[in-house]
């Protein structure tokens, strides 16, 4: 099967630091790969390269067998990769139902979806468990809920991939179990890459799992083959026997 | 912007445009005069607020659109002896082009650089029409000839000096455009207008390429505020240079920011304020830009939304 996607040598430096070091990285269809590392890895930016939202130094991007790597961000999303923020970044002063409006009435002009635009926020917003609060401006909404709404967005592009960046930030406990369910749910359709701190939601959501360290890669592989590795419990877990 | 109310709002329109139409009716021969000069403004204010208000960029330079519909107007009638709709159309068309030019130019900054770039380029505009004086009349303007001013309709024709025609011809343009802009902040575009305005960077994740949005607004707006300059040259009959001075500039942002940036009632009723209060401070003193000041910093003060924008904020939130 051809990965979905690809980086080759992938790198970015900001100044003299390489934030991103010569990442070679692929995704394959349909699964849910976890990204974990210690703050500072460099996941953010990582990440931000796929999704346009930050140019490389070097390297090269491949998505679904084209080379995206010069594309500019918005034509990455209409290619169907959605990027969620790390740090929230909902319209505040919109209401929820506007800002989910944004990313649904995008897929209909590119024929990536159809039917009504308010068909598509309700079905966005209802996933989410946002329905009731759809007329509050989103600044008032509370954080758990503005992470839920950025997720809304996302799932509103209707992507192929979806970059989820520390979702669960903020969350309660009740609603991180919500908020697994619905990743799973997600997943029947598109393919995630999810950096998370949360490791009960790594370990039951992962496919497979990318440590990074310091700008690279350090580990791959399943969860099991994660837990049991012990450079990554020096780096990361903290827990080296 | 949202769903809510669509009725409300095109009720509330067309309310004020019957108002309008009411009033010229009941209204003295001096204030039945001015309010057509104010509702041809009102144009020139919604422009400028469709750019300003829903995009959130602030042009210190818009009297060049203005002026590009005001001279492309006049030019067409008094040089090449068009007749009146066709100058009209001239008059857009000149500030659509200038809207296209400068828009491709000037978008390549924002906040403070796009403020300097368009006054500089409606400062370069400014100086092009005072050193082609030969055509353009330099600062004494140009008078269009009242024989000219007339609008033939097969067998019928509309004299635009007579006051009513005068008075309907400009309510005809700011119902147009004024229903033209609900439309538009209602649109879907409009709700990326505003997204635009609120955070661009965010926009762009969403798969929209900002910069072709926001080129299509200069145009819009341009094209808004030339239809106002076009028909102030065939409605009032000056083509002059003082209207293309960074006055011109500024005073759009005045009228918007009184009635209420990002509100489309708010460009009407910021520029009947300031003519109002600007009127009645100067029957009482000569120094009446004074009180037209004070009056500026109470409404900063106490309406920093603006009019309208206030008025949403607190009572009226349907209000488009
Ligand atoms: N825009 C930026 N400018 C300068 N340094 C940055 C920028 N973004 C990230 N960095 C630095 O790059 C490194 C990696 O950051 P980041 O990708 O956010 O890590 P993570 O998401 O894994 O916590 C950090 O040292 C961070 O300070
Ligand atoms: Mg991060």
């Amino acid at each position: 099967m051809m990965p979905l996607l690809t980086t080759k040598n992938l790198a970015r430096n900001f100044g003299g630091l390489r934030a991103v070091d010569g990442v070679d990285f692929q995704l394959m269809p349909g699964e849910i790969r976890a990204v974990i590392g210690p703050n500072g890895a460099g996941k953010t930016t990582f990440v931000s390269l796929i999704s346009g939202r930050i140019q490389p130094s070097s390297g090269m991007i491949v998505f679904d067998g084209t080379d995206i790597t010069s594309r500019p961000a918005y034509l990455r999303v209409r290619q169907g990769i959605a990027y969620t923020f790390q740090i929230t970044s909902v319209f505040a002063n919109l209401s929820a139902y506007d800002n989910v409006a944004l990313p649904v009435q995008r897929t209909l002009t590119d024929g990536r979806s159809k039917g009504a635009v308010r068909t598509g926020v309700m079905a966005a917003l209802e996933r989410t468990g946002l329905a009731d609060r759809a007329h509050m401006p989103a600044g008032q909404l509370s954080y758990g809920h503005q992470r839920l709404l950025e997720v809304a967005m996302g799932l509103a592009l209707k992507p192929r991939l979806l970059i989820l960046d520390e979702p669960t930030q903020g969350l309660a406990d009740s609603e991180i179990d919500n908020f697994i369910e619905l990743v799973r749910e997600i997943a029947k359709s598109a393919t995630v890459l999810l950096i998370e701190h949360n490791m009960p939601v790594v370990m039951q959501l992962a496919d497979r799992i990318t440590v990074f360290n310091a700008g690279r890669i350090l580990a791959e592989g399943t969860p099991e083959q994660i837990r049991a590795n012990t450079q990554v419990q020096e780096a990361y877990l903290g827990t080296a026997p | 912007m949202s769903e809510a109310s669509p009725a409300k709002a095109y009720a509330l329109h067309l309310g004020v445009i019957a108002l309008l139409f009411a009033l010229s009716f009941v209204l003295p021969e001096y204030h039945h005069g001015l309010l057509a000069r104010i509702m041809v403004l009102a144009v020139f204010a919604m422009g400028y607020n469709m750019l300003f208000g829903y995009v959130g960029l602030l042009s210190l330079g818009h009297a060049m659109f203005f002026a590009a519909g005001l001279y492309g107007a006049g030019f067409a009638v008094i040089h090449l002896g068009w007749n009146v709709p066709l100058a009209f159309l001239a008059g857009i068309a000149c500030g659509a082009l200038l809207a296209l030019v400068i828009g491709l130019l000037a978008l390549r900054t924002t906040g403070v650089a796009f403020m300097i770039v368009t006054m500089m380029f409606a400062q370069v505009f400014y100086l092009v029409i005072l050193y082609f004086a030969a055509w353009t009349g330099g600062d004494q303007g140009l008078v269009v000839p009242q024989p000219a001013r007339v609008l033939n309709l097969g067998a019928t024709s509309l004299d635009l000096t007579n006051p009513t025609v005068r008075y309907m011809s400009a309510l005809a343009l700011f119902s147009i455009v004024l229903l033209i802009t609900l439309a538009v902040v209602r649109s879907r575009y409009g709700r990326v207008l505003v997204a635009v305005r609120e955070n661009e960077e965010r926009t762009k994740m969403l798969g929209y390429d900002t910069f072709s949005n926001k080129l299509i607004a200069v145009v819009v707006s341009g094209t808004i505020c030339a239809a106002s300059g076009a028909a102030y040259a065939l409605l009032f009959g000056y083509v002059g240079s003082s209207l293309a001075s960074v006055q011109y500039s500024i005073l759009p942002l005045l009228w918007v920011l009184l009635g209420g940036a990002a509100t489309t009632l708010g460009a009407l009723i910021g520029t009947v304020f300031m003519y109002y209060v600007i009127d009645i401070a100067s029957g009482y003193t000569s120094a009446y830009l004074l009180i037209v000041g004070i009056a500026l910093i109470l409404l900063v003060l106490f309406f920093p939304k603006g009019i309208l924008g206030t008025i949403r904020q607190r009572w009226l939130g349907w209000l488009p």
